[in-house]
Parts: structure tokens; C-alpha cells; sequence
């Protein structure tokens, strides 16, 4: 398919061989029940004028783009510039999607909303629309990322949300999901799964996909304002990879555009212990959705490591393998330690203090930096801030609390 | 005639229902597979469904998830498992085996290789939880090809259109999901299964088992009475973990006793 004329999925929710709805038969009419609600949504103006006054007004949308001079001529070679998702109401760009998906249960009549959570970011995010629109909140979150972020859970908890803890599996992000799953599938009558990312079965990639696709959308304008001209490559780290759909998808036409997603190699690719499903994964179904997937031989799905809770996720949404696969976007990797670098860096020479995922992207940028011309523009998605990783990082400098 | 379409012939003549119980392969050591197979078919199990372990089972409750984690603790494979069924197959001929799981493990096994070797095997039918009728056409058919039974799921939520689909693809034996939520949930509503089954039965044009939610004789007799087979998975999973070590194939057999019991009682009165 010609990228200028890009209209994936199809109407199964397929990207080429991925996507898909691969889940039981007691979740498809739930399925389908969503979709039709978000197919009349999106063609009904008066929800989408409420998407965009709760973006501008709650939200606090357009976030600006940043352009960080002092660590650009620092690095000595492309010119870096920054979407500053962090700015947002909760501090990254989860609420985006989780405002879009709230309206939506709210015309679909459903009280209850669910969510899965790894580090806590979209568990907050999703506690805070419930709030904000009235509705009981259940966020499943794994007990060993309970124990490890306690702040977030205490946040959900001050927004009224119940959080529960998940005892299966290896207890962190995929097994909440499972749970949140179970939940949903039990309770579909009154409840709406609000899923953080681009992945599970159709319509959520596409769902998750158009309601964070206003990060794209703004920089295009913002980018000719400031600079000029368009960036020469969009860079954004990739986990489940909702902040890198929102910016690379009004981009996807653009060809002249290079996007670059960054997964999280962890202690490294040759350790085992890292979660870049695109660049180390293979083919196969989880969560709804055929995609690249983190499995051993025989096919079960394999812990993952990074220090990056939000990174933490042995898939992928299914747009990227698609993208991955048609040669559209690149996708690289970033270790641990080099993305704590660049953390560091930001902090100190931008007065930026960045979520670890985020930091991901921004040392790739500062890997790619130095070896390009003065006049090349690198446009960063900096997806989140990062009080959250206090913790993380002071841990790994020897500090504690 | 495959062994599925034999075996509901065979009951059918004798007014009597299918029993089906689940357990998951490897579970709770891959030595006590065989024996629990055979102590199903000696409590009077027509059909075993057999699980595949996967690390991901989201249609299932916490009891089969432990089961699943317990066997994966052992390295069950799907390999593994095809030749647990190739050896029980050494000593019974007749009992179907259809096997239960998540697709992925099918995938990262390639599916012609596994129609291949389960049909080896001796495995009459495949149920892939996450394989619903949109997603595998390709599958079904390389499966029929094999001579193995593509089995689907119908839910209470399912609308008719789903019975056609279902229809067309599947083969063997429908298995209806008896309420909304996952493996070994709450308890049956046998009144709303009562009213569905007839008209299912009528669409899809095969036979139609009722599981999720069965947990006990009484429970299973209601539903022999109306559907034509009955799946026990959950309860089954239960007796072997509480069973004292050594007795879980015993106490396996005893519990379907009473189940199959009550079932003939319901359907031959």
C-alpha cells in the first residue's frame, strides 16, 4: 500500500498480516458493541467538539514543542526538539486517550470503568477521567509493581479508584491485563475496559490510536511555525507504542519524514533481559492481537526487563509491526543504562526532568546527535515527566529516601 | 466416521449425553497425565478435553490458570503434550481427545505441522480459545483437512449470525459457554441454557455441549436434559489439587461416577 493513501486498519482491525480479534467468543459482541459506539462517535460532531474543548480546557492541549538548544549545541550535531507530552494534566500523554475512551463509556450508557496499569501511569490517568466524569474505577495492577510504586497506587486511590492487586503469573503488567480481561468479560453489562495502549483486539489499536494522534496532528503546524519546514526524523519510545502512534501517525504520509521508534533493550538484546519485542520478537497472538511478541520456542510469552516500567510489556500494538514490516518507520534500541544517561542530561542541561521511557527516545536522539548536520531537525516525543522515577533513579545512583 | 461423530452416534442410540471432562496436560506433574486420562475414562468420560498450557490464559479463572502455571513449571510444550495423547492412544482407541488452548503455542508450532502431528498423534479435535470464527478460516481448514474437528465457542452473548459462522467452520461438536465471565466462575443458569440450546442445536446442525459453571451431579443432570453434552473443566482441576497425594486419579474417577450416575438417571427416566 502507497503510505500517501494509508487507511489501516481494515475493518477487521487488520494491519496486514497483524491486528486482528483473537479473543474468546464471550468478548466479541462486547467488541462489537464498541465499535459501533466509536464508529457513531467519531461521526458525531458534537462529541468530537468535546473531545477537543476537554483536550484544550482539562487537558491543558495544545503541549508545546520545545526546541533544546543548550543540549543540541552540547551534542554538537542535529538540532533536538522536543513534544512536550509531559506537560500535560497527570503528566504524560495517557490522558489523552483516556479522556476519548471515558466520553465514550459515558454515550454507551456503561457506569463502571476497568483499567490495567504496569508502572501506574494509565491506571492514573484513567482514575482521573473517572473521577472527572463521575464513574466507579477498578484498576488491576501486578502485586510486584504495587510494592514498587506506591505513590501511583496511593494517587489512584485519592481519585477514588480501587486498585487490585494481581497475584498470577510473574504479577506485573501482562497479568493485569489478563485480569482486566477476565473482569470485563464478566461484568461487560455495565463495564467499559479502558485499555492504555495501542494494542488488544480491534477497535482498541485503532481507538487508542486516533484519540492520541492529536500529538501528530499539532506538530505538524508547530513544527513549520518554529522551525520552518517539517523535522527530518520523529523519534518516540515504544512499549505497547501509544505515544509513538500519536506522533508518527499524521506523519505516516509525510515520507520524507523519517520515523524511528525506540524499544527498551534493558540490560541488553544478547542478555535475555530487555523488552524489544519488534527488533528480538517473532510473530505470533496475545492479548486480542496478532503482533510481534517477546516467546520462547514453544510459544509462551517470556518475562521482560527495563527500567522503565511503561516499557515493561512483551508485545507490541499491531500498527508498529505492520509499520516495522513495510519498511515505514525503523525501530532501534536503548539500553537501561543509556537511557538513564539521558535522563540525566536532561535534567541538567534542559531543566527537563523526563520520564524513563521517554528517556529512551531522548538517547537515541543524543546516540544520533553528534554524527548529523547542524540543520537536521530531530523531533522527540517527550511522552511524560518524571517525578514518578524518582524512586528508580535514586535507587540506581545509591540514594534512598 | 471420526471418533467425535462416532461417539454422539453411539450415545445417541443409548439416550444418553456426552461427559466431558477438562484437565490440563502436565498438571499437577506430567507423570500423572496418563493415569487422570484413564480415571476419566473409568468415571465415565466419553470425551476428554485436554488443555494446553499457555502462560496467558485469559479465558480462564484462577483455577485453570494454576493448573496451566503448575505444568508450565514442568516445561509443558505442545509437543509434549501430543505425545502424551500418542501414548494414551496406545491403550484406548476409542475415547476421543480434543485439545484445548491459546493459539500462540499453535503458531510458534506452525499450524500444518501441528495438524500434522496431532492427527499422528491421534487427537480428534482442537479448541483454540482465541481463535474465534473471523480469525481462522485458514486454520479450520487446514485442521478438517487433517481429519481433526475444529470446535467453537457459542456464548449467551452470541447473536445468530455467530451460529452460521460457527457452522460453517466448525465440526465435531459446538461447545457453548454457559455464562458471561471465565472458566469455573459462578454457577449454571440452567433455565437460560435450557431455552438457547434448541435453537442452536437447530442452526448449527451439530451436537451441542454445555460447559462453564457445571460443578456438580445435579447441576450436570439439568443440563443432560436439555443439551448433549456436558463439560466439567474447573471442579475436575479442584479435586486433583485437594486430592492427598496418590489419591488424585481415584478421587478423579469417583467424582464423574456420580456426575455420569445422575446424567443417565436424567436422560434414560
Amino acid at each position: 500500500m502507497p503510505v500517501d493513501q494509508y487507511n489501516l486498519p481494515d475493518d477487521r482491525g487488520h494491519f496486514g498480516q497483524f491486528g486482528g480479534i483473537f479473543v474468546a467468543e464471550t468478548l466479541i459482541p462486547a467488541l462489537a458493541e464498541l465499535k459501533a459506539a466509536y464508529e457513531a462517535a467519531q461521526n458525531d460532531p458534537e462529541f468530537r467538539a468535546e473531545f477537543e474543548y476537554e483536550l484544550a480546557h482539562y487537558v491543558g492541549r495544545p503541549s508545546p514543542i520545545y526546541h533544546a538548544k543548550r543540549w543540541s549545541n552540547l551534542l554538537g550535531g542535529a538540532q533536538i526538539y522536543l513534544k512536550r507530552e509531559d506537560l500535560n494534566h497527570t503528566g504524560a500523554h495517557k490522558i489523552n486517550n483516556c479522556i476519548g475512551q471515558a466520553m465514550l463509556a459515558r454515550r454507551m450508557s456503561k457506569p463502571r470503568v476497568i483499567a490495567e496499569t504496569g508502572a501506574g501511569q494509565h491506571g492514573v490517568a484513567t482514575a482521573t477521567v473517572a473521577a472527572r466524569y463521575g464513574m466507579e474505577c477498578v484498576v488491576y495492577m501486578g502485586s510486584e509493581d504495587v510494592k514498587r510504586q506506591a505513590a501511583n497506587v496511593y494517587r489512584m486511590k485519592l481519585l477514588g479508584a480501587t486498585v487490585i492487586p494481581v497475584e498470577s503469573g510473574s504479577k506485573t503488567l501482562k497479568d493485569a491485563l489478563n485480569e482486566a480481561m477476565r473482569d470485563w468479560v464478566t461484568n461487560v453489562g455495565n463495564t467499559f475496559y479502558i485499555i492504555g495502549t495501542v494494542a488488544g483486539p480491534h477497535p482498541y489499536p485503532m481507538m487508542v490510536r486516533d484519540f492520541q494522534s492529536v500529538i501528530g496532528r499539532e506538530c505538524i503546524p508547530q513544527m513549520s511555525a518554529l522551525a520552518g519546514r517539517q523535522p527530518d526524523q520523529v523519534i518516540a519510545c515504544v512499549g505497547g507504542g501509544s505515544n509513538a502512534m500519536g506522533i508518527f501517525y499524521d506523519y505516516i504520509p509525510h515520507t520524507e519524514v523519517k520515523l524511528v521508534g525506540v524499544e527498551a533493550a534493558g540490560h541488553g538484546i544478547d542478555s535475555g533481559k530487555h523488552a524489544a519485542s519488534l527488533t528480538a520478537g517473532r510473530p505470533g497472538v496475545l492479548h486480542g492481537n496478532r503482533t510481534y511478541l517477546l516467546q520462547d520456542a514453544n510459544g509462551q510469552i517470556i518475562e521482560t526487563h527495563s527500567i522503565s516500567a511503561g516499557l515493561d510489556y512483551p508485545g507490541v500494538g499491531p500498527e508498529h509491526a505492520w509499520l516495522k514490516d513495510s519498511g515505514r518507520a525503523e525501530y532501534v534500541t536503548v539500553t537501561d543504562d543509556e537511557a538513564l544517561a539521558a535522563f540525566h542530561d536532561l535534567c541538567r542541561y534542559e531543566g527537563i526532568i523526563p520520564a524513563l521511557e521517554s528517556s529512551h527516545a531522548l538517547a537515541y536522539a543524543a546516540r544520533l546527535a553528534p554524527t548529523l548536520a547542524k540543520d537536521t531537525i530531530l523531533l522527540v516525543s517527550l511522552s511524560g515527566r518524571g517525578d514518578k522515577d524518582m524512586h528508580t533513579v535514586a535507587e540506581k545512583s545509591g540514594i534512598q529516601f | 466416521m471420526s471418533r467425535i461423530a462416532a461417539k454422539f452416534a453411539e450415545l445417541k442410540s443409548q439416550q444418553r449425553k456426552a461427559l466431558i471432562p477438562f484437565i490440563t496436560a502436565g498438571d499437577p506433574e506430567p507423570g500423572q497425565t496418563l493415569p487422570l486420562m484413564r480415571a476419566l475414562v473409568d468415571g465415565g468420560a466419553d470425551i476428554i478435553e485436554l488443555g494446553v498450557p499457555f502462560s496467558d490464559p485469559m479465558a480462564d479463572g484462577p483455577t485453570i490458570q494454576r493448573a496451566s502455571e503448575r505444568a508450565l513449571a514442568y516445561g509443558i510444550s505442545l509437543k509434549i503434550v501430543m505425545g502424551m495423547v500418542r501414548e494414551f492412544r496406545k491403550g484406548d482407541a476409542t475415547t476421543p481427545v480434543v485439545l484445548m488452548g491459546y493459539a500462540n503455542p499453535v503458531e510458534a508450532y506452525g499450524v500444518e505441522a501441528f495438524a500434522a502431528d496431532a492427527a499422528a498423534a491421534g487427537v480428534d479435535g482442537v479448541l483454540i480459545v482465541d481463535y474465534p470464527p473471523e480469525e481462522c478460516g485458514e486454520f479450520s481448514r487446514v485442521m478438517k483437512a487433517a481429519g481433526i474437528d475444529p470446535i467453537f465457542l457459542l456464548a449467551p452473548t452470541s447473536v445468530e449470525s455467530r451460529f452460521t459462522d460457527v457452522a460453517q467452520l466448525g465440526s465435531g461438536y459446538i461447545y457453548y459457554v454457559s455464562l458471561k465471565g471465565v472458566t469455573g466462575a459462578a454457577t449454571i443458569d440452567t433455565d437460560e441454557v435450557a431455552q438457547r440450546i434448541p435453537s442452536i442445536r437447530a442452526k448449527v446442525g451439530m451436537p451441542v455441549g454445555v460447559g462453564f459453571g457445571i460443578r456438580d451431579a445435579a447441576s450436570a443432570a439439568r443440563i443432560a436434559r436439555v443439551a448433549d453434552a456436558v463439560v466439567i473443566g474447573s471442579k475436575i482441576i479442584e479435586t486433583i489439587e485437594q486430592a492427598p497425594a496418590g489419591t488424585a486419579a481415584e478421587r478423579v474417577t469417583a467424582f464423574l461416577r456420580q456426575v455420569r450416575t445422575a446424567m443417565d438417571k436424567e436422560t434414560r427416566s
